[in-house]
């Protein structure tokens, strides 16, 4: 018990530290990386919780999917010096402001209900000891996934088909050159992909 | 003793002492592939390799951890500066953590507990390896990029792209084994190969393989017979994952001196050459755990629990020697041919092995029919993924529709 205690703690300053870190960085590469050290910490809490699956899930996408293309992009494009002070959309600002603070009163409102909730229901902790017991984590959530929640699931994939294929629409040359030698043409293999698809 | 036993808990002491031996244990082994990669090199190129300090030179490894150890840790002016200190560490560090979930061997029960040769079997094992997989990308990046140079930085980004590619198709090879074994877990896949394939009634009726079909009640339950294109696919991917040889681009010293890591030396420098020999070892180490049964093997009568242990770890430094043979017999792969091996036949062919497999084994299908069915199929997927270019690693593809390779 005092064990979870201490990884709790652990994981409490790093996901903090990092995510405060990250927006004080003046460097993007730097500033990734401690997202990248945010995202491992929010892992750690959630094998705290005992979602082993979403843990590893988090571990694989993010921190080691999403995040590398971050760095591979900022390495490539060479923004890690300077940064771009101009606004390109005026306005943003007050906007970002405003969602935020949305944001926050939203997970201020869930944490208060999630307390109101947790001191009538303390059969549902041990309901998912249980659950990751037997019939463990990966099965449980995936019967949930495939049956109550199929049609979310679903659409949700193809959303993300959508989205992968517009972008592909969008970066597409029009009229191929063959070969000119520019210097975009030597690293990544999306372009390739996008000019089989 | 007792005195942390109450501090900290009798599971929380066992599992502390497992992660400290199997640590060592793992330095040791991977000091001993870097001496055996040296000899074998040396044996098949009609060299001596390695022979002055120590029994057939057997101390080399440490005689390089001492030199390495004690010379000059240079750092780049233009380096930046904590992230070039790091890299090297988080090169390292994923690749240990990848074994723990590898069950070594069987259980020994100490008093009345019982305790697994695993340090953690979580649920999730495929998965943690692929986790840790995953998180090995940063070393490679950050080095390049740290660095401040121009030829570790393209090392880095060739790394990240190769990486990125190689990972989709490592973890789909995965997933017909999670399918047959049921779980994600590494020791129950283990489990699934325990004892012998069985009767076979497959060639009942034809003279000769009638006899030779009883074969089978010897030969052991691995996942490599009915899964071998599966094993094929982690295999090449495995392999493009841990940076080596045919797929060392990042590294590649014809064209980029040596990559990511051009500018370290010393103890970083050992840091890197160590993680890359640790990731090679933990490959292996669930390669046999997913397709060869893992510890499973025959023992004798007197301390049940060692046999298991020496079958895995001689299983392991078998997969070790096929890796360490094909860097020595085959040239580096050309960037685009990368590419296209890794996204226009691995990923598809991991796809439709998954189709396969999830066909074959629906319920109320017969085992012989499976049998037939994997047979032909695989030998349909593996004919598509080498169509038309046996000379993988030389050639242009025309059809491949990339005409910037010919350039």
């Amino acid at each position: 018990m005092n064990l979870e205690y201490f990884v709790f703690g652990v994981m409490f300053v790093m996901a903090l530290g990092a995510s405060l870190a990250m927006l004080f960085a003046r460097n993007a590469v730097h500033a990734a990386l401690f997202l990248v050290v945010t995202q491992v910490a929010l892992a750690l809490g959630f094998l705290l919780q005992g979602a082993f699956f979403v843990a590893a899930v988090q571990i694989i996408l993010y921190a080691g999917a999403i995040m590398v293309l971050f760095l591979f992009v900022i390495m490539l494009l060479g923004v890690d010096t300077r940064e771009a002070l101009i606004d390109p959309l005026p306005g943003q600002r007050p906007l970002a402001i405003g969602l935020g603070g949305l944001l926050a009163a939203e997970i201020l409102w869930v944490a208060v209900r999630g307390v109101e909730l947790a001191a009538g229901g303390e059969d549902q902790a041990t309901a998912l000891t249980e659950l990751n017991q037997n019939p463990g984590n990966v099965k449980a959530l995936a019967a949930e996934l495939f049956s109550r929640y199929l049609l979310p699931f679903e659409a949700t994939s193809v959303l993300l088909v959508v989205a992968i294929v517009g972008v592909m629409v969008l970066a597409r040359r029009i009229g191929r050159v063959p070969n000119t030698g520019t210097g975009a043409e030597s690293a990544s293999g999306s372009d390739k992909e996008g000019a089989a698809a | 003793m007792s005195g942390v036993v109450d501090l900290i808990g009798a599971v929380a002491l066992i599992g502390l002492i497992k992660v400290v031996v199997v640590f060592v244990a793992l330095l040791l082994t991977a000091a001993l592939v870097t001496y055996m990669e040296r000899k074998v090199i040396a044996d098949m190129q009609a060299r001596v390799g390695p022979n002055r300090w120590g029994p057939f030179g057997l101390l080399q490894a440490i005689a390089d951890g001492i030199k390495l150890f004690f010379k000059e840790d240079f750092r780049p002016a233009a380096a930046d500066r904590w992230t070039y200190a790091i890299a090297p560490a988080a090169a390292m560090v994923p690749s240990f953590l990848a074994i723990a979930v590898v069950p070594l061997g069987d259980h020994v029960t100490v008093g009345d507990r019982r305790v697994d040769f695993v340090i953690a079997d979580i649920n999730i094992g495929i998965l943690y390896f692929l986790a840790m997989g995953s998180l090995g990308v940063y070393g490679v990046v950050l080095a390049g990029w740290a660095s401040g140079s121009k030829y570790p930085l393209l090392g880095g980004v060739r790394s990240t792209a190769q990486l990125i590619s190689y990972e989709i198709a490592l973890g789909l090879s995965l997933v017909p084994i999670a399918m047959v074994a049921g779980s994600l877990s590494l020791s129950d896949i283990v489990a699934a190969q325990a004892g012998t394939v069985g009767n076979v009634t497959f060639f009942d009726g034809i003279p000769v393989l009638e006899q030779l079909q009883d074969i089978f009640s010897i030969v052991p339950n691995w996942y490599i017979w009915s899964q071998w294109p599966a094993f094929a696919i982690f295999f090449v991917a495995g392999i493009a994952e841990t940076n080596r040889a045919p797929f060392d681009l990042p590294e590649a010293e014809t064209e980029l001196i040596a990559g990511y890591h051009t500018e370290y030396s010393g103890i970083r420098f050992a840091m890197f050459y160590l993680g890359e020999y640790i990731h090679v070892v933990v490959l292996s180490a669930v390669a046999v755990s997913l397709f060869f049964g893992g510890w499973h093997g025959p023992g004798l009568g007197i301390l049940p629990w060692l046999w298991p242990l020496l079958w895995f770890l001689a299983k392991t430094l078998v997969v070790v020697y096929l890796i360490i043979w094909l860097r020595a017999t085959l040239p580096r792969l050309r960037y685009d041919r990368l590419m296209w091996l890794g996204w226009k036949r691995l990923i598809p062919a991991a796809l439709l092995w998954i189709v396969v497999t999830a066909t074959v084994n629906t319920e109320g299908v017969s085992r012989n029919i499976r049998l037939a069915v994997f047979v032909v199929l695989a030998g349909l997927i593996l004919a598509w993924v080498g169509r038309g270019d046996p000379r993988l690693a030389f050639a242009v593809n025309p059809q491949s529709g990339d005409d910037r390779g010919s350039a």
